[in-house]
């Protein structure tokens, strides 16, 4: 299978007057089409350097990002991105709010609206359609923010700290439900985020980041029995623990 | 009352509006007192009533400029100024404010400049409006403009730019462009702050209106003080410094609504 999304040596630093910070120093890697990848890192790494690398908002000082095997910015490709708070617009009701990519890209058609209107449904916020952000709790404000993301069908997802402006309880709750939407929907996914748990919890494989100025420490591939099929079941899992203290000490020893 | 409500709820409220009364009854009962003391010392003598004028020697004359229809055309020119100079204030504050927050580098140019002009005692150009536009309204307008629309470009420029930058980031993540940003960010996310701009600056262009009227028209109330003042006829003056107080009052009342209603949808 050809990757949908391949890094080849990409580096990335930032300028301010009082000098230069190198964010990444040559990152290689790829991701298969269905994958769900998790990217964990000391905080400060450059993940989201990552990030905005993909979607485009910056470009590498030097090496290649190659999405479904054409150069970012003439692949053409779809990428929805979520951002670390769900930025719904209180001013726009939670439709119109979730129909803001489409409208954006002159792409609301009528079958676009169905599949919105379904996803509401099928994601338990159809009753409130036509309310305020506001009257949401956490949990179903990200949902409608995964659901915005999701309208524009995108080819990758990526996921930057999606839960991490979440309570404890609801972080559980809304990561379980959206890695079961993700998988449904069959969807690629690169996922950011400085919860090792969470990373484990939901991904395919877990890329390791060293410290400022950021490489790939090490890529972990992730084997659960089928009895740990959910985010929350995995967390049971007896593999789980061992995981996370193979990740913990890629971590630490790094310096 | 609704039958739901708690005992401690209906407690709770009714101290809230019971409150809310005193402090009316009280605003009504500072107006007549002062209304009433001033009343009362140009009765006994306290106060000199030709210097001072007195609230009936005001009415006295309010009603004679009613009767001949005189205090209208006053009135109605000088409403007529500031809402006139506080559109073109608005429009060209925001249109302004929006051009500088499109092109970064315009704003760093010009900010010393306006400033320079924001800080300026706009009084001191009115002379020179006088000469390069003559003893009419178009200087009345320019007056009230120009004390109003630096500030108000300054104020909505910081605020266009302390607009949530991740809110920005969305945009651009969903495929938009810079427009987008304007259009469905910065315009919809300004509303408040426009709001609050706009009180300002209908209180500004009042204040412009009535020093152009002070020095080039020969109507509105600013006209009839400087005209009072010179004939020494005070009970002129005082009525239309209360007359200005009312109508200061009646534009701020209406942009509330206005910010009432745009809250409401």
């Amino acid at each position: 299978m050809d990757p949908i999304l391949e890094f080849i040596d990409v580096c990335f630093s930032y300028h301010s007057i009082s000098g230069e910070t190198p964010a990444l120093a040559g990152i290689s890697l790829s991701v298969l089409p269905g994958e769900f990848i998790a990217v964990v890192g000391p905080s400060g790494c450059g993940k989201t350097t990552l990030l905005s690398l993909i979607s485009g908002l910056l470009t590498p000082e030097s090496g290649e990002i190659r999405l479904f095997g054409k150069a970012q910015g003439t692949s053409g490709a779809n990428i929805g991105y979520m951002l670390q708070k769900d930025h719904l617009f209180e001013w726009r009701t939670i439709y119109d709010n979730v129909l803001l990519g489409p409208q954006i890209r002159h792409s609301l058609t009528s079958k676009t609206k169905e599949q919105i209107g379904s996803m509401l449904n099928t994601y338990g916020l159809s009753a409130f359609k036509d309310s305020p952000p506001s009257a949401l709790s956490g949990g179903m404000r990200q949902r409608a923010a995964l659901i915005r993301t999701l309208a524009l069908e995108p080819d990758l997802l990526l996921l930057d700290e999606p839960f991490s402006a979440l309570d404890y309880q609801t972080r559980l709750e809304v990561g379980d439900d959206i890695g079961g939407i993700l998988r449904r929907e069959g969807k690629t996914a690169l996922l950011v985020t400085h919860d090792l748990a969470e990373a484990i919890t939901l991904a395919d494989r877990v890329v390791i980041l060293t410290h400022r100025p950021a490489r790939v420490k090490k890529i972990l591939s992730l084997h659960f029995e089928k009895t740990f099929d959910t985010p929350l079941k995995r967390r049971s899992a007896p593999c789980f623990s061992e995981y996370f203290d193979e990740i913990w000490k890629e971590l630490k020893s790094n310096g | 009352m609704d039958k739901s409500l708690s005992a401690a709820q209906a407690r709770y409220l009714k101290i809230r509006s019971r409150h809310k009364r005193r402090v009316l009854a009280g605003q009504i009962l500072l107006f007549f007192l002062f209304v009433g003391l001033w009343e009362l010392a140009a009765y006994t003598g306290i106060l000199n009533d030709f210097i001072f004028s007195s609230p009936s020697r005001m009415t006295v004359c309010f009603i004679q400029m009613t009767k001949n229809l005189s205090i209208f055309g006053h009135i109605g020119i000088t409403l007529a100024e500031t809402m006139g100079s506080f559109f073109l204030v608005m429009a060209f504050g925001i249109l302004t404010a929006m051009l500088l927050w499109l092109f970064p580098s315009l704003a760093e140019l010009l900010d010393p400049y306006l400033v320079m002009l924001n800080s300026l005692p706009k009084s001191a150009m009115a002379p020179v409006l006088i000469v390069w536009l003559g003893n009419n309204v178009k200087t009345i307008i320019a007056a009230a403009v120009s004390v109003a629309v630096f500030g108000s470009i300054m104020t909505l420029h910081t605020g266009f730019k302390e607009v949530d930058p991740d809110k920005i980031r969305l945009i651009y993540t969903l495929g938009g462009k810079k427009r987008d940003v304007l259009f469905k960010v910065l315009i919809p996310s300004s509303v408040p702050l426009i709001i609050n701009n706009m009180k300002v600056n209908i209180g500004l262009c009042l204040v412009g209106v009535i020093i152009g009227e002070f020095l080039a028209a020969d109507k509105g109330l600013g006209y009839l003080i400087i005209y009072g003042s010179q004939v020494f006829k005070m009970d002129i003056v005082m009525m239309s410094i209360v007359i200005l107080c009312i109508l200061s009052m009646g534009f701020y009342r209406l942009i509330s609504l206005l910010e009432k209603h745009v809250g409401r949808s």
